[in-house]
């Protein structure tokens, strides 16, 4: 596969598309199997096994400290920053595990992006927070270049607000408008799934909101998995849950099932008592 | 974009830079050894303490007048840079008035920057004719150390000042809780809470003293004897090197690399401290 | 009444030591601004400097910089970027050579020249020559220019480092296009303590760049820097302090200068890059 035609040249957009079921018949995006992770000699998520569906929006809850962002670096293989941190198990990617050495990973991440808590524009223009991925992707042409960004841009209800000072410095933003540029930075790069991390939780309750119903705009489109620790945000967007847990000091996946089914009638006494906040 | 997987190369290009960077010192100090050899080896070193001149033409090595002119001078001017600097560090800190403080502390920089060169020729200039006056010949032991003092005192003053503000706000909350006067709680609390902080910096100073050649070679006289006035002319370790490197052969030349040697062995020591400090002060 | 004795007294240094520095300041900058004048800029020296100008030995100066800016920038900026981004943070090997470039910060500037002379000069086989002064000036520079510009780059913004990565960018880019240009700051502060360094710089070069005044006509021959100038005014010709002030007015004058395009050239090179931080 060459590097260009990973991208398409044609545009592509949310636009039109409609939010109602797209998860009648669950296919497996992603499937992890016995993973486990360690930083040094310290162990933090061990034996998780699940699948994340294509085109659904899986939310993953847990106490503070439980792995949850360990777990989706695994997936995008951010924890190769460090050397330390070692990965275990395997997650199939098109019948590839993406874990192997031989994956490239900087396409993997252009297929898998991420979004964090904190938005982190670029210090560059708003426009070159787009250019650059694109660029360093290897869309050569300014052209095409320059109608992704438009496209990304009104993705994420952005276009209108900043269509005429595209040049000027990203982080003068508001809180919201920077993190719905993170998601169009990620965006614009099509990916097949996407990792948000508290996307929300760094912003006022309108910003998050707005978010919030991106979020439920890119189900279908995308496979989305999505750490929060507001619970009522997992029930609203979500149609697959999962539940971690630490026993003796290691994150552990209590329970994962249809979102509601997860929130309304638990398997796990655990889970029951964590969404009953009696416990977490 | 050029190749997706630039990474590999360029981490072994930058990789063997920062090899190539690190082999200069590798490369200085097997320099310094490989010409200082002739002076060094089989013993001979030991010339350089017990011959009781220097005159190297006639192969006599002894430095230690020299070396003692050197600590003589970093001594003396550390002595005064020590008090000057650390109360100019108080008056930034504590007493100075805001915009009074940026300009002093501007000024602190200013000096600091002044070519050390200047100074000398300042010192020979201005602050010899002045010691003249009072006792002759002026290029002396004494112009050194004011000269020298001039050059450190930023540095005392500056690391000083970065100990004091680095102390705890709590201690300071504390000491003015005990009602302590502000003259105690500068001497009583704040000054021994930024002690390791202040002797790093001095550590520092005092490296830069030793290491000093131009100022000292224009104003201290650089007649190799004992310093044994502070109105007696001197010649510093260093200032040796810059007069005698221009005719120097054969052991001559080997004799001046060896201090040269010596010089740096002694300064990467303190170095050495004044680093095993700071990590300290940062511990505890 | 002790605390007034205290108070008193911390004035008191704190006086003496601006006085201090006054004093030489208006020295240099009354006589020499009383000796200087555009053909002394412009001229050759003659009577051994006593008259006639220095534009011989400010083009050697230049040069010299030159050289040793051309050595440091990329070789100082390529370890910098490796120490931050390229290696383990606690590496045993990052440290050593961390280590290293630290114990040659200290070494004294003579040692450098000695150093200079035995390696470049002869060694090389480059004799007295602005190059040779030129290369020994950036070994010395170096290390505090990348441990300056290395704790630049640490301190930026982490999230900025994980955005990009995640993004499938790869080091070299992230490094490149975000990374240096959000650290121009320290590599400002750097190049200025460089810069600041390397043109007051005398003893290491009396032995490697040497002493001839004359008009340079390549980089292979040697050249009298400005402080080297003023050094042989002052202590070797007599009657030459006057020209020896001025030299000083004019080297003090070009290391602000310099700092100030150091600060520009950054600036602009940022353009169109950076658009804030
Ligand atoms: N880079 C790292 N090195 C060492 N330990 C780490 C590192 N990152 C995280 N940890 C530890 O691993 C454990 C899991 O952290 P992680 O950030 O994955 O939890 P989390 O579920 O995302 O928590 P939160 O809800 O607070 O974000 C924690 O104990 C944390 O201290
Ligand atoms: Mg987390």
């Amino acid at each position: 596969m060459t590097l260009t035609s990973s991208i398409n040249t044609r545009p592509y957009t949310l636009g039109s598309m409609n939010t109602g079921e797209p998860c009648c018949e669950p296919i497996a995006h992603l499937q992890v199997q016995n993973l486990s992770l360690a930083y040094g000699q310290k162990t933090v998520l061990d034996g998780v096994s699940l699948d994340i569906y294509k085109g659904c929006i899986t939310a993953l809850i847990g106490p503070s400290g439980c792995g949850k962002t360990s777990f989706l670096s695994a997936l995008n293989r951010l924890t190769d920053l460090s050397a330390s941190t070692r990965v275990r198990g395997s997650v199939l990617f098109d019948g590839e595990d993406l874990l192997s050495d031989k994956v490239d990973v900087l396409t993997l991440r252009r297929r898998i992006g991420m979004i964090f808590q904190k938005p982190n524009p670029f210090p560059l223009s708003i426009r070159r927070n787009l250019d650059l991925p694109l660029k360093e992707h290897g869309v050569n042409d300014r052209k095409i270049r320059a109608q992704k960004i438009e496209t990304a841009l009104r993705d994420v209800g952005l276009w209108d607000e900043v269509a005429d000072r595209l040049d000027s410095s990203a982080l003068a933003l508001s809180g919201g408008q920077q993190q719905r540029l993170c998601i169009a930075r990620a965006l614009v790069l099509e990916p097949e799934i996407l990792l948000m991390d508290e996307p929300c939780s760094a912003l006022d309750p309108i910003s998050s909101a707005v978010v919030e119903a991106l979020i439920i705009r890119l189900r279908g489109q995308y496979t989305v998995v999505i750490v929060t620790h507001n619970l009522a945000q997992a029930r609203r967007v979500a149609n697959y849950a999962a539940f971690f847990w630490m026993k003796e000091r290691v994150g552990k996946l209590i329970e994962f099932g249809q979102c509601q089914n997860l929130f309304e009638k638990p398997n796990h006494q655990l889970t029951a008592a964590y969404i009953s906040g009696t416990q977490g | 974009m050029l190749n997706k997987h630039i990474d590999k190369p360029v981490s072994v290009l930058l990789m063997s830079i920062a090899v190539l960077c690190g082999l200069i010192l590798l490369l200085v100090l097997s320099f310094l050894v490989k010409e200082a050899w002739p002076a060094i080896n089989d013993g001979a070193w030991r010339s350089f303490l017990v011959d009781d001149a220097w005159y190297p033409l006639e192969g006599l090595f002894g430095i230690s007048p020299m070396i003692l002119a050197s600590l003589a001078m970093t001594v003396g001017a550390i002595l005064l840079a020590l008090p000057l600097g650390v109360s100019s560090a108080i008056f930034l800190v504590f007493y100075a008035p805001a915009p009074v403080g940026s300009v002093y502390r501007l000024m602190l920089n200013l000096l600091a920057g002044i070519p050390s060169v200047i100074y000398g020729l300042w010192g020979l200039t201005k602050l010899v004719p002045l010691i003249v006056q009072w006792q002759a010949p002026g290029v002396s032991l004494l112009a050194a150390i004011l000269v020298l003092t001039l050059m450190i005192l930023p540095t005392v003053a500056l690391t000083s000042a970065a100990a004091l503000t680095a102390v705890p706000q709590e201690l300071i909350a504390g000491a003015a809780a005990l009602g302590l006067t502000r003259k105690s709680q500068i001497l009583l609390v704040l000054i021994p809470a930024a002690k390791t902080g202040i002797i790093s910096g001095v550590l520092l100073a005092v490296a830069r003293a030793l290491g000093e050649t131009m100022a000292v070679l224009m104003v201290a006289g650089n007649v190799v004897q004992n310093p044994t006035s502070l109105f007696a002319p001197v010649r510093a370790l260093t200032a040796n090197i810059a007069l005698e490197m221009a005719y120097a052969t054969g052991t001559h030349r080997a004799g001046l690399f060896a201090s040269g040697l010596l010089l740096t062995l002694l300064v990467l020591l303190l170095a050495w401290l004044a680093s095993r400090l700071r990590s300290q002060a940062q511990r505890g | 009444m002790k605390e007034r004795g205290f108070t008193l007294l911390i004035w008191a240094s704190a006086l003496l030591v601006a006085a201090m520095l006054l004093w030489v300041l208006s020295d240099v900058f009354i006589k020499g601004l009383s000796h200087l004048s555009w053909s002394f800029l412009m001229d050759e020296p003659s009577d051994s400097g006593r008259s006639g100008g220095i534009a011989p030995i400010l083009i050697s100066t230049l040069l010299i910089l030159l050289v040793a800016l051309f050595v440091s920038i990329p070789l100082g900026l390529a370890v910098a970027v490796w120490l931050s981004d390229f290696t383990e943070q606690r590496s045993e090997f990052a440290n050593i050579i961390r280590l290293t470039l630290d114990a040659l910060t200290g070494v004294p500037s003579i040692v450098y020249g000695l150093f200079g002379n035995a390696f470049f000069s002869i060694f090389l086989g480059l004799g007295f020559s602005i190059v040779s002064g030129g290369l020994t000036l950036a070994c010395m520079i170096l290390p505090v220019f990348i441990r300056t510009c290395e704790s630049g780059l640490s301190a930026v913004n982490n999230d900025w480092r994980k955005g990009a990565l995640a993004l499938g960018l790869s080091r070299s880019a992230t490094v490149w296009h975000i990374l240096l240009p959000a650290a121009a700051p320290a590599i400002v502060t750097g190049l200025i303590l460089g810069i600041g360094r390397a043109t007051a710089e005398t003893a290491a070069l009396i032995f490697t760049s040497g002493y001839v005044d004359r008009m340079p006509e390549s980089v292979m021959d040697s050249g009298r820097s400005l402080a080297v100038h003023i050094y042989d005014l002052s202590m070797n010709v007599t009657g030459g302090d006057d020209a020896a002030y001025a030299s000083a007015f004019v080297l003090i004058t070009l290391i602000i200068l310099l700092n100030t395009f150091a600060q520009a050239g950054v600036n602009r090179w940022l353009k169109g890059r950076l658009v804030a931080l």
